[in-house]
């Protein structure tokens, strides 16, 4: 007999605790990860907004697969929605309206699964542009970077093969636009298409590859990069705010058990709640409207969901002819006249690899520009980052005048303008438009900042004007308490760099062109104010007192 | 530490909490604006007998500016001469003549004349050339359409009119300023009219395109989704994936916000 010495737990419950963890080991990993201190930010929080707006649709959309049928068997339909009552259509389209009016909550459910889409997707958007402005993709975080990118390209594919399914108008006009941007893909493109579609477009075999792509591997594909974004946000530990006590080796906040375990739970039915009530209240993607997909109709207000539509935005923008330059080529190849349609092959595929292309390379051309190559943790202040900040804006005006080209027609109607009016605005925006945002959000930037040097070095300005006892005027200046100067001194920004010799001695050509946009993005900066600053200034308020700024100026 | 972190904390969340009642204002108004437009004045004048002699003072008075004295046109109006009657009642009947102002298409706007002075007018213009006449009570009374033919109807409708005004006759754009209107509150007589006369940019459906039976059943159609209303809720202007994701960016993130800023300022 062996002496026993292992701890025996009291309760049932604990028993069975002690069990799994006997032959698990969990507890370890539970301790480690309670133990993660999570600092407390209201935008730190919207990661977990597109993470529990995920777990929402693996939910609902669950539920949708018990009824929904990926089969393009023609089919009548006979189902309660009269004014489509005896009308020929898919099996899937049919299996869609009997989700929305003879499953019950059936609807309910639907219109969960889609505003949990357009949520996950807007939630991971505003998440990647906090982590851009903030600059928390900087070392050691670029990886993590890549992977959200990589989620946010993966939430736009789920998003489009879902609202391809229910084979309504609407799915189907979506389809056939993509099918014209691949059959626009010189030579290969017709082979593509028909092997996509699995012969002439629509085929019958599409909704059933979607359903596939769309209940198994994107999500799956999606669970796994959610997996490995949060082990990687455990193993860098979390960004923080600069602040008093927040240093690049700590992360002031709460420990994640209990305290920020029970408020992301709570968050979590938040999430939840807000997305039910929506749906109880909002109609999303009426599909009976639309009737089903037929390739002669198409709808005034075809367009897809919001995610996509920068995308058909380009579409709308890009002009078939400019002059007499038709943007349809006909190229002469060995073995025959090929045709390349530029006109849609330069929209669809363009605008949508440079952004994403930068969105990618932004850490090491940051790198690269900056020579920064330290660790960070501690967040930038988007002004303390007038560069970066200028691009941010550059991207996001250059993206929403995509954006809002997609509903060119509904702001001409709405506006009482001509929609011919707004597609030419809108291509004035898209070309100079990226450019006024960058030089407008730079000078913001730098304004930004002198102020703040201003207030470190002569605090704020109390509204109290005093009068001396010669009769002069002066107005009173409140310093800053150590808490708040903190906040306004404690950053570091880049400084250009000229051009540096290798090792060799020699100045590469790549390393002329770094400096050159070094000088571009670097050369106007305002520097933080140092200790021996500060002490000058004190010194100086001491010594002249209220006579300082003196309205008799 | 409390007190100052939340001190701290203030002026942001102050101005985030404008930005998000802002935001949701407007959601809320485009959810508010989307049903206004539902609001037309819903009249039919078919049973009342125009007096060809009475329409031409009016015509004369209100029209011949811009159509001419003898309805023949001019620079600032077309000729009149065989438009018929139905066009005349369309166009009067829904307030979009007398024209007020020129510009990319006439508005409906409201109502000038009584139902009376509409018929006469409707006269004087179908005494000068033969023309869609206003259709009869039998041709337009869509109580006995089956449920089969209501969803034929539909069918019709997705083919001949949806790609202007929209699946859900919500309305939609054309080119340079012309648009479809929405096509709720729209009686069934002027429904069948502009589908004869064919109003500025909408084409003609004769009864070779569509026949008198399909144009019954559109109508039909287009009564049964107005009284359905919508299913799933609020429609949010039954204007597609654009209402649906301005929506979403404006209240759904909004509340986001609004949430993640109220719970990080607990503390525990
Ligand atoms: C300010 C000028 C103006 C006035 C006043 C005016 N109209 Fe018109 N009307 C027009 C124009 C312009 C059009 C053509 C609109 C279009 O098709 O774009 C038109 C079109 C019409 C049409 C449709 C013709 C067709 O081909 O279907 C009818 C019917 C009509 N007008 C009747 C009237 C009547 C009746 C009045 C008087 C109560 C009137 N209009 C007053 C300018 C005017
Ligand atoms: C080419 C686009 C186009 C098509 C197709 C079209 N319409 Fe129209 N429709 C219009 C325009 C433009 C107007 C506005 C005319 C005006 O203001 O005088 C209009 C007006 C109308 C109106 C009057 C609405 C009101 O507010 O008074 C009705 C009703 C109507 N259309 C029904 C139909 C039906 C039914 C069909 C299909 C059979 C159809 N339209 C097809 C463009 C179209
Ligand atoms: C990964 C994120 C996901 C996104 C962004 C997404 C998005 C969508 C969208 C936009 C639709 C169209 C809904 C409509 O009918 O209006 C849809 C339909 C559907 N989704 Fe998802 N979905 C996701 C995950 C899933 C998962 C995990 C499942 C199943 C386990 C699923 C099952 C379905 C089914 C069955 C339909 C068709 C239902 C119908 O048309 O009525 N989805 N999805």
């Amino acid at each position: 007999m062996s002496q026993t010495t292992e701890y025996t737990p009291k309760t049932d419950v604990g028993r069975i605790a002690n069990f799994v963890n006997q032959r698990t080991g969990a507890a370890a990993a539970v301790k480690e990860f309670g133990r993660k201190i999570f600092p407390d930010h209201w935008s730190f929080m919207f990661g977990e907004v597109a993470l529990y707006s995920f777990i929402i649709l693996l939910l609902s959309g669950t539920f949708l697969t018990f009824f929904f049928d990926p089969s393009m068997a023609e089919t009548h339909y006979d189902g309660s929605y009269v004014p489509l009552r005896g009308i020929e259509m898919s099996v899937a389209y049919s299996s869609s309206l009997d989700i929305s009016f003879d499953v019950r909550g059936g609807l309910f459910m639907r219109q969960v699964h889609h505003w949990a889409a357009l949520l996950f997707v807007a939630g991971m958007s505003v998440h990647m542009l906090r982590v851009f402005f903030t600059g928390a993709f900087r070392r050691p975080r670029e990886l993590n970077w890549v992977v959200g990118g990589v989620l946010l390209i993966l939430g736009m594919a789920a998003g489009f093969t879902g609202y391809s399914l229910p084979d309504d108008l609407l799915s189907g006009n979506g389809l056939r636009i993509i099918d014209g941007v691949i059959k626009a893909i010189p030579v290969v493109g017709t082979y593509i298409s028909f092997f996509l579609f699995g012969g002439e477009f629509p085929g019958t075999a599409i909704i059933g590859r979607l359903y596939v792509l769309h209940i198994l591997l994107v999500p799956a594909i999606i669970l796994l990069m959610v997996v490995l974004h949060l082990m990687m946000v455990v193993i860098h530990k979390h960004t923080q705010y600069p602040g008093p006590g927040r240093t690049e080796d700590n992360v002031v906040g709460f420990p994640v058990g209990p305290v920020y375990a029970a408020k992301a739970g709570g968050f979590f039915f938040v999430v939840f709640g807000a997305i039910a009530a929506i749906a109880a209240l909002f109609q999303i993607n009426p599909i009976w409207n639309y009737g089903p997909y037929d390739p002669s109709p198409v709808s005034a207000g075809t367009q897809p969901d919001w995610y996509i539509g920068w995308v058909d935005g380009a579409l709308r923008l890009m002009p078939g002819v400019l002059g007499d330059f038709s943007f349809e080529r006909n190229v002469a190849f060995p073995w025959g006249h090929n045709t390349f349609v530029f006109n849609v092959l330069l929209p669809a595929l363009g605008p949508a690899l440079f952004l994403l292309g930068l969105l990618f390379a932004w850490p090491w051309i940051e790198r690269w520009i900056t020579k920064d190559n330290r660790e960070h943790h501690i967040l930038d202040r988007p002004r303390n980052a007038p560069f970066r900040t200028a691009v941010g804006a550059a991207g996001v005006v250059f993206y929403c005048t995509m954006w809002a080209a997609a509903s060119s027609d509904l702001i001409a109607t709405h506006f009482h303008v001509s929609l011919n009016d707004v597609t030419y605005w809108l291509r004035t925006i898209f070309i100079i438009g990226p450019f006024i945002a960058f030089w407008i959000t730079r000078r913001l930037c730098l304004s930004l900042q002198r102020k703040d040097r201003e207030t470190v070095l002569h605090g704020r300005e109390a509204g109290v004007i005093m009068m001396s006892p010669e009769g002069g005027y002066s107005e009173k200046h409140e310093q800053l308490n150590e808490y708040k100067r903190w906040r306004l001194v404690s950053f570091d920004t880049p400084q250009y760099i000229p051009a540096q010799p290798d090792e060799d001695g020699k100045i590469t050509k790549k390393e002329k062109r770094r400096a050159k946009w070094s000088k571009f993005f670097l050369e106007d900066r305002v520097a933080p104010v140092t200790p021996a600053e500060l002490a000058a200034a004190h010194d100086h308020h001491e010594v002249e007192g209220g006579d300082h700024k003196s309205l008799g100026h | 530490m409390k007190a100052l972190s939340q001190r701290r904390r203030s002026p942001l969340a102050v101005f985030a909490l404008l930005v998000i009642g802002l935001l949701v204002t407007g959601g809320l108004y485009a959810v508010a604006s989307g049903s206004v437009s539902k609001a037309q004045a819903d009249e039919t004048t078919q049973t009342v007998n125009g007096s060809v002699e009475n329409g031409s003072k009016l015509f004369a008075a209100n029209c011949a500016t811009c159509h001419g004295l003898a309805a023949e046109g001019s620079d600032s109006g077309p000729s009149l001469v065989g438009v018929g009657a139905a066009a005349v009642d369309f166009q009067v009947g829904t307030g979009r003549m007398p024209m007020q102002m020129q510009g990319p298409q006439a508005p409906s706007k409201p109502v000038q004349f009584d139902e009376q002075q509409t018929a006469d007018l409707a006269a004087y213009v179908a005494s000068l050339g033969a023309g869609p006449a206003i259709p009869d009570e039998e041709t337009i009374d869509i109580s006995g359409v089956s449920d089969e033919e209501l969803a034929n109807g539909g069918t019709i409708f997705r083919v001949n009119c949806a790609m202007c005004h929209n699946a859900a006759a919500a309305g939609g754009a054309l080119t340079r300023g012309k648009f479809a209107p929405s096509l709720a509150g729209v009686s069934e007589q002027h429904i069948y009219e502009a589908m004869v006369t064919g109003p500025q940019n909408m084409p003609v459906f004769n009864d070779s395109n569509i026949t008198r039976e399909q144009k019954k059943q559109v109508i039909a159609y287009l009564k049964h989704i107005e009284a359905q209303g919508s299913p799933g809720g609020q429609a949010l202007g039954s204007l597609g994936p654009v209402s649906e994701g301005l929506f979403i960016w404006t209240a759904g993130i909004g509340l986001m916000v609004a949430f993640t800023i109220w719970i990080t300022s607990r503390h525990a």
